[in-house]
């Protein structure tokens, strides 16, 4: 096999699974050992640089992190439940626990660089890009046709997940920037927005449009048939205070959980979620899904809306036919009708939450930039680049429908590809990601993190009591982790970013790292092929999806192959490695942002590639 | 040493054995020797063949005396029967616990300098009665709680740490205790455990003395050039003259070897003992024949590992004596106290 090239910032970076997985590549275990070490702030530091909105994404991140965290991999078949750490919930105690960090952000420039560059919508995506580019000395003007900026965050979002004040803290520090917020101005054309001799234009304009459900009664049953993410809008903007006492909530994704909690707290006494397919297949994260049913709301699965059924223009319910999934000779899944009797709901009013669609209607077809079949710019995936070479995209409006950490990893790249456009620079050369690796020994023994393990289940984040929540909306349920718990869950991380490195030429074959290695991850075997290497290591390796570590240079000829796969970063193998050819460094990767470091003398984009856009 | 517990944690897919137990459950404390101590690597093998042989951790006895190599039992097998004796004193303490419950399964772990110096004595007696044991030598031709200074078993003309060239002859234990009557004799080294497990293994079913000569590199003192106890000197000068799988009785035989190349050997409680055979020439049925060999390739600079010699027949001490089948606790109190009349009986027959 081909020994490992650790000087390439991918392979490191990848052992780290809750950054690789993360779309803006926060350094996680950095930051959680940071509120382990009580220093909040600093924790909160970490990640503003990195994803903008602590204390919103640490209340309301779609984490992908998570699913990839090694804990859960390393805790299979050990008694617990393997969970793994909760990240999303120590970002939040950053946020929470922080001083006042004011000083610690980036100052208005002092002096502008004469480039104006424009927003379409202050949601997630543009909000990134001004919090890039205004400290650069861009002008930069953010649309927005609700009064205040925030986007789906303060639209969609309800208060009860996430309060007010936190949005208005993190949105106010990018406005404090010197950005010029255009609060009530809906773009209605960007034809005319191109000619007002902006350098760029930055489309941030979200998914807007609900899908809506055209069945039978709909039109009759208007009144009380209502879309969900509109609804929402409505509600987080006070026109709609209260709901029915009986409430039909149709997806299952997480509006669809946001609706049925938010009728909940407006008078719905009778509130059920209804879903064509299996309750497995539902689109919603599962945390959401458990918090709408504890608090009281049923998850009705396998059920295809027919009518809405009404009496004088009111809606008196809905009927459903009931289907199975049935598997076709190729495997594909189809809901096929049991032929039971089409069950009738019986309610007061209907959200409908099936789906979002990007919708440009104030885009000219004729302005310079190409759609797609599917009505969606044509963009460059990594620039965010549209046809038109000065009209960037990004969030839900480049891509379709994504989440808040997509939009503001989107809202680095694109600033990177304006702020290289507006210099006159090819914005397809992209800037490689700032990384450092640091050896953490301190002594024979002791190192500058803390290696060890403990057992300890994942901790859960205490709730408000429920007859206190679902009385008041703007009640946020979650309390979040006391400093304590904090400190408990924190010490569940395994620093998989404390990497160990292998010198061959210092080893002299002793085995103690083998015989030491608690996961069974080091081996010293013949050379092979990498398929034939997996299957006859100490341990077989059978995930693919992580990398063999290779050293060769051995005086007995053999390799050094270590499964990353469910190390925990214990740094056993170096203290017990008589000669310090293992060593735990601390890799820490930074992603480039927009800045004069990112222009002249950037490497070229091939040296990136591998790393997931 | 290492502060830190060894986590608890495994690998997901790590295997149990017929008693359940993963390999992990076979595990001691945390080793408190030197980083990179081959000592290490024995307790390890003795773990990997007591989990592969399904043996149920609480009727193993390990005794040991004093040394590096002593400290080991801690480190494995801690659901264990464990004594710490006095230096070179494991075999006398090893006979008496023998002879008191013979169903235990008796490993006694020693040193060059716990059996080779202060404990030769006890060694060469408990070899020639043939009390059914594994004794494993942790052989690194060093003192090396003292600091390096050559042991009983370092070679002739080697040089120490410091540059010193040892004038005395060393003493070879597995030469030793063929001539003494072993009746399972094996060398082996730290650093190849392909090797060492299947030895250890085949040692702890044998029915008689078992005596194992692991070579097992000091890397704070005997791991430098000069030393013949290197990880370096020793790879380039082991010449293995077979390689053993022990096979029990339930398993299946699938291997296939080409004529001649193979020796089986059966023992009496079904197990197998199968020799591949790397040196063509070489015979380890015969005693004589054994001794010759190795002293002959030791000339040429040779050390040769593998089984060097297997009675698959070997009687034991309990055998020469004619001791009661039952361990002492399960004998009741009208057995072990048989009355005054016994007791003139007996007496009688003194007279």
């Amino acid at each position: 096999m081909k020994p490992t090239d650790i000087g390439a910032p991918e392979y490191f970076h990848k052992v780290v699974d809750c950054q690789w997985a993360c779309p803006a590549h926060t350094p996680v275990p950095e930051y959680i050992r940071l509120i382990a070490q009580g220093r909040y702030s600093d924790a909160y530091m970490v990640n503003w640089e990195s994803n903008v909105f602590p204390g919103i994404l640490g209340r309301t991140c779609d984490r992908p992190c998570e699913p990839a965290c090694r804990r859960g991999r390393v805790e299979e078949n050990q008694g617990e439940k393997p969970e793994p750490v909760a990240i999303c919930r120590l970002k939040r105690v950053a946020a929470d626990y922080k001083d006042d960090i004011r000083a610690r952000l980036p100052r208005p420039a002092a002096k502008k660089n004469g480039k104006r560059v424009a927003c379409v919508g202050a949601g997630p995506a543009s909000l990134t890009v001004a919090r890039d580019l205004a400290p650069l000395g861009y002008h930069v003007t953010v649309f927005d046709a609700d009064p205040r900026a925030g986007g789906m965050i303060r639209t969609q979002i309800p208060r009860f997940r996430l309060p007010e004040s936190v949005i208005d803290e993190e949105v106010g520090y990018i406005l404090d920037l010197g950005v010029d917020f255009r609060p009530n101005h809906r773009v209605e054309s960007l034809k005319d927005l191109l000619g007002q001799g902006y350098d760029a234009v930055f489309v941030g304009s979200g998914a807007p449009r609900g899908r809506d459900l055209e069945l039978p009664g709909r039109a009759e049953a208007a009144r009380h048939v209502h879309v969900g993410i509109e609804w929402l809008a409505s509600v987080s903007f006070g026109h709609v205070t209260q709901v029915g006492r009986r409430v039909i909530v149709l997806g299952g994704g997480n509006t669809a959980m946001d609706c049925c909690r938010t009728a909940r707290r407006l008078g719905g006494e009778d509130v059920k979620v209804i879903v064509r397919s299996g309750f497995e297949e539902m689109k919603a994260s599962p945390w959401e899904k458990e918090d709408a049913m504890h608090e009281g709301i049923p998850i009705l699965n396998f059920l295809v809306p027919l009518a809405f059924t009404h009496e004088d223009g009111r809606l008196t319910g809905m009927r459903f036919q009931k289907v199975k999934a049935v598997r076709d000779g190729r495997g594909r899944r189809s809901l096929v009708p049991t032929g039971e009797p089409d069950p009738h709901f019986e309610c007061d009013e209907v959200l409908v939450a099936v789906g979002q669609e990007n919708a440009f209607p104030w885009i000219e077809r004729d302005a310079g930039l190409d759609f797609d079949e599917h009505g969606m710019p044509v963009l460059d995936a990594v620039t965010l680049q549209s046809t038109a070479p000065g009209v960037f995209f990004g969030g839900d409006a480049a891509l379709g429908p994504k989440n808040i950490i997509w939009a503001v990893a989107h809202g680095h790249e694109a600033a990177i590809s304006i702020d290289r456009y507006c210099h006159g620079e090819d914005v397809s050369v992209r800037p490689p990601p700032l990384t450092t690796l640091v050896s953490q020994k301190m002594g024979i023994h002791e190192w500058i993190y803390d290696n060890q393990i403990v057992p300890d289940a994942r901790n859960r984040v205490p709730l408000k009591e429920l007859t206190i929540a679902l009385k008041d909306l703007r009640q946020e349920v979650e309390l979040g982790f006391d400093p304590e718990l904090a400190w408990k869950e924190a010490q569940r991380c395994l620093n998989c970013d404390v990497q160990t490195v292998f010198a061959p030429r210092l080893c002299i074959e002793c085995d103690a790292c083998v015989d030491i290695c608690p996961m069974d991850c080091i081996t010293f075997t013949a050379d092979g092929e990498e398929a034939e290497v997996r299957a006859r290591l100490s341990a077989p390796a059978r995930d693919l999806s992580q990398d063999l570590y290779v050293g060769a240079g051995l005086a007995t000829g053999r390799i050094m192959a270590k499964d990353e796969d469910v190390c925990l970063h214990c740094g056993l193998c170096a203290e017990r490695c008589p000669t310090g050819a293992w060593d735990m460094k601390k890799f820490y990767l930074e992603m480039a942002h927009a800045g004069p470091g990112c222009r002249a003398g950037a490497a070229p984009r091939e040296e990136r590639a591998g790393a997931p856009a | 040493m290492t502060y830190l517990a060894k986590p608890k944690l495994h690998h997901p897919e790590l295997p149990v054995n017929a008693l359940g137990f993963t390999r992990r459950d076979y595990e001691g404390t945390i080793s408190t020797l030197c980083a990179g101590c081959g000592h290490d690597s024995i307790s390890a093998a003795i773990i990997q063949a007591c989990w592969e042989l399904a043996i149920q951790p609480h009727r193993v006895a390990k005794l040991s005396g004093i040394g590096c190599s002593s400290k080991t039992p801690t480190y494995f097998l801690d659901k264990s029967h464990g004594f710490n004796s006095v230096h070179g004193r494991m075999p006398s303490v090893l006979t008496g616990a023998n002879l008191a419950n013979r169903d235990l399964i008796y490993l006694g772990v020693s040193g060059d300098g716990d059996s080779a110096s202060i404990g030769l004595g006890q060694f060469a007696h408990s070899m020639r009665r043939g009390v059914n044991m594994t004794y494993i030598v942790e052989n690194n031709g060093v003192y090396g709680l003292t600091k390096g200074q050559f042991s009983a078993t370092a070679d002739r003309g080697s040089k120490s740490k410091r540059g010193a060239l040892n004038t005395d002859e060393g003493i070879d234990l597995a030469i030793l205790a063929l001539q003494l009557g072993a009746s399972f004799v094996a060398r082996s080294f730290s650093g190849d455990k392909a090797q060492l497990v299947p030895l250890i293994k085949g040692a702890l079913n044998h029915p008689g003395a078992a005596f194992l000569d692991v070579i097992s590199p000091c890397v704070a003192f005997n791991n430098h050039e000069g030393s013949t106890r290197s990880y370096d000197y020793v790879r380039h000068h082991n010449e293995a003259v077979n390689f053993l799988d022990v096979i029990t009785g339930k398993e299946e035989l699938t291997a296939q070897y080409g004529p001649g190349s193979v020796q089986e050997v059966r023992s009496h409680d079904g197990s197998l003992l199968r020799l591949r055979k790397i040196s063509e020439d070489y015979d380890s049925s015969s005693r004589i024949a054994a001794m010759s060999y190795v002293q002959s390739r030791y000339a040429h600079g040779e050390i040769v590992t593998g089984l060097l010699y297997v009675e698959p027949e070997a009687g034991d001490l309990h055998e020469s004596l004619g001791t009661t089948a039952r361990p002492l606790n399960e004998l009741g109190e009208k057995e072990l106290c048989p009355g005054q009349a016994a007791l003139e009986k007996f007496n009688a027959g003194l007279r």
